[in-house]
């Protein structure tokens, strides 16, 4: 189907409010329009300041298709340049992570310099331009920005339309996640640390952000995984020390009334958690000095606060997920709509134990690599959806769980823990962006 | 008994070839206690506790991935995986202390049905002896294209 672009009506019809139309996975308009709306007037993860450490650090990627520039200038302050020669629009750094010569950034095709602020410094044969009027040109002005960045403790955001929702009106009660992942640090400070898995998925974006919130599904597409990993364990000899991998699979195969249990809270604008009450990460074996160090920096009391938040994955809707107690975030990068490309990134906290990051980076390998016995499963069902939905006969995918009619538009709560909420509330937020409607 | 180098050269490919027709349980069997099949996702990356890496399995995760390919719900496997290593001349890269290290470039591919991937590498092999059998103390594949986003790989290159 075509003709969205210019229709409204025809997207807010997508979206039921307990289903949704199959062409959001599958159409290339809407996959467009997604890049041009949602994800230009919504607030979209770059990147971590720790990845640009010192002036002059920059780190290079993409948001909504679009090169950016993560960098640290000379006052210390992190920006986001477009990574875009003023003049004939070459890109102007290629490496994913590098420092900038001088303070300066050099074009690689006719030299114009910029400073860290993206002003222009030098051009080659200046005189060229007297009187041509290219100084009151946007090409004139230097490199372009985003124009709304936020450094919100650490975790970069951009939103790449003039206007649109605020910061802390978008995200609103959900950096209550992202307060309790940095809190985790006895610094109050994280550090990009251990390495990042690119899995490649050949399934629409959205279908890997709805999982993130789906618990109905660890106990069937994992069971070969987790369950074998149950088995296992379970013929060891009485007394084997159980190892963190171990401690790892064994919540997924986890049983229903765990998982319904575990609850899911809901925010506006498509952001939401499960682990309301506790989660798979709840009953990992304590680390060393970890607890004392925590309570030596925060007071016994407001320590066993902070730990005793064992959220499961919060979804910053629609580019990042994180999850706090693993010190893990994995970053969506959409590519087309049945390509998207997953980044998983950890964290050391800063003043902790190095066990921690020992327990994230193994957490990252089993369940987030491309070799990973957990995400071929769960990329398998992504795929499997892709590919379902191609057939004809029934358009509708059905969001009914714990729907009942009288739910409307106000979703911000909790609920229990298997619930589909948290993916009718993202096609709430979705069906807005989509069609020009402002934020809550 | 002495440990020649042609004795050395015909396990690399053994082992390649126990992997390649799928005879799991045998190659696991290659593997000693203490083992580690290991492939890093970074250059030159000093160890896998404190870094990611693709694959770091010591022989319980091994064993999870060879039981899980067993696992009539393994769903990403109901379409089968097969795959192929191509390896240049093993080279013996050194021998101290009972350990022999093993250099071994290859190819490998992955297919699934009409999807193939491409991998590339040099493997190392760390081959020690245990009563009449060799044994693998470390298997470490390091890609060409360790840092590349990569999509499932679901057997073992
Ligand atoms: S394109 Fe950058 S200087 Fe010409
Ligand atoms: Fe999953």
């Amino acid at each position: 189907m075509s003709g969205y672009r210019h229709d409204p009506a025809a997207i807010r019809a997508l979206v039921r409010p307990d289903a949704v139309h199959r062409d959001v996975y599958r159409s290339q308009e809407l996959f467009d329009l997604e890049m041009e709306r949602l994800w230009r007037d919504t607030w979209i993860y770059v990147g971590h300041d720790s990845q640009v450490p010192n002036p002059g650090d920059y780190y290079s990627t993409e948001i909504a298709r679009q090169p950016v520039i993560l960098l640290r200038d000379d006052q210390n302050e992190v920006r986001v340049l477009m990574n875009r020669c003023a003049h004939k629009g070459a890109r102007l750094v290629s490496a994913t992570h590098g420092h900038c010569e001088n303070k300066l950034l050099r074009c690689p095709y006719h030299g114009w310099t910029y400073r860290l602020d993206g002003s222009i410094r030098t051009i080659p044969m200046k005189a060229g331009y007297e009187g041509t009027g290219l100084a009151d040109t946007q090409n004139g002005r230097g490199i372009a920005s985003p124009p709304a960045v936020v450094n919100y403790r650490g975790f970069v955001f951009a939103r790449l339309n003039p206007q649109g929702p605020g910061f802390e009106e978008y995200f609103g009660g959900s950096l209550t996640s992202i307060d309790n992942l940095v809190d985790r640090s006895p610094e109050g400070r994280l550090e990009v640390a251990g390495g990042v898995l690119r899995y490649m998925h050949d399934s629409n974006w959205k279908m890997f952000i709805e999982n993130l919130n789906d618990t109905m599904h660890p106990m069937v597409a994992h069971e070969s995984a987790a369950g074998t990993a149950k088995k296992l364990w379970a013929g060891k000899p009485e007394g084997t020390p159980k190892p963190m991998a171990i401690e790892q699979f064994l919540p997924f195969v986890n049983g229903y009334s765990f998982f319904d249990q575990m609850g899911v809270h809901i925010y506006e604008n498509g952001h939401s958690y499960t682990g309301v009450n506790f989660s798979i990460h709840s009953n990992y074996a304590a680390v060393g000095e970890y607890e004392t160090l925590m309570e030596q920096a925060y007071g016994a009391q407001r320590a066993r606060a902070i730990l005793g938040e064992v959220r499961h994955n919060t979804v910053y809707y629609p580019s990042l997920t994180i999850k706090g107690a693993i010190q893990a975030i994995r970053v969506v990068r959409p590519l087309a709509p049945d390509r998207t490309l997953i980044e998983s990134w950890t964290f050391r906290l800063a003043g902790a134990p190095a066990q921690l990051l020992r327990r994230t980076v193994l957490y990252s390998r089993l369940i987030n690599a491309p070799t990973s016995v957990v995400g071929h499963d769960d990329q398998h069902c992504y795929r499997a959806i892709q590919e379902g939905l191609a057939a004809e006969g029934n358009d509708w995918v059905s969001l009914h769980r714990n729907y009942s009619a009288g739910e409307g538009a106000q979703l911000a709560g909790n609920y229990n823990g298997t619930s589909e909420i948290s993916m009718r509330a993202q096609f709430r937020a979705w069906q807005r962006f989509m069609t020009g409607e402002p934020a809550r | 008994m002495s440990t020649d180098e042609q004795e050395l050269v015909r396990f690399v490919y053994d082992e390649a070839r126990l992997v390649d027709e799928k005879r799991f349980d045998e190659w696991y069997e290659l593997f000693t206690d203490d083992a580690y099949y290991w492939m890093p996702l970074t250059r030159g990356q000093p160890d896998g506790e404190n870094h990611t890496s693709l694959f770091y399995e010591d022989k319980l995760l091994l064993q999870v991935r060879i039981e899980r390919l067993k696992n009539p719900h393994s769903f990403s496997q109901h379409q089968p995986s097969f795959c192929q290593h191509v390896l240049q001349a093993p080279r013996l890269e050194s021998a101290a202390g009972g350990c022999w290290v093993m250099r071994t470039p290859f190819t490998y591919v992955e297919s699934q049905r009409d999807s193939q991937i491409l991998l590339a590498g040099v493997s190392w092999l760390h081959l020690v002896r245990s009563g009449e059998r060799l044994r693998i103390r470390l298997k470490k594949v390091e890609l060409v294209n360790c840092d590349a986003a990569l999509p499932s790989i679901q057997l073992f290159p």
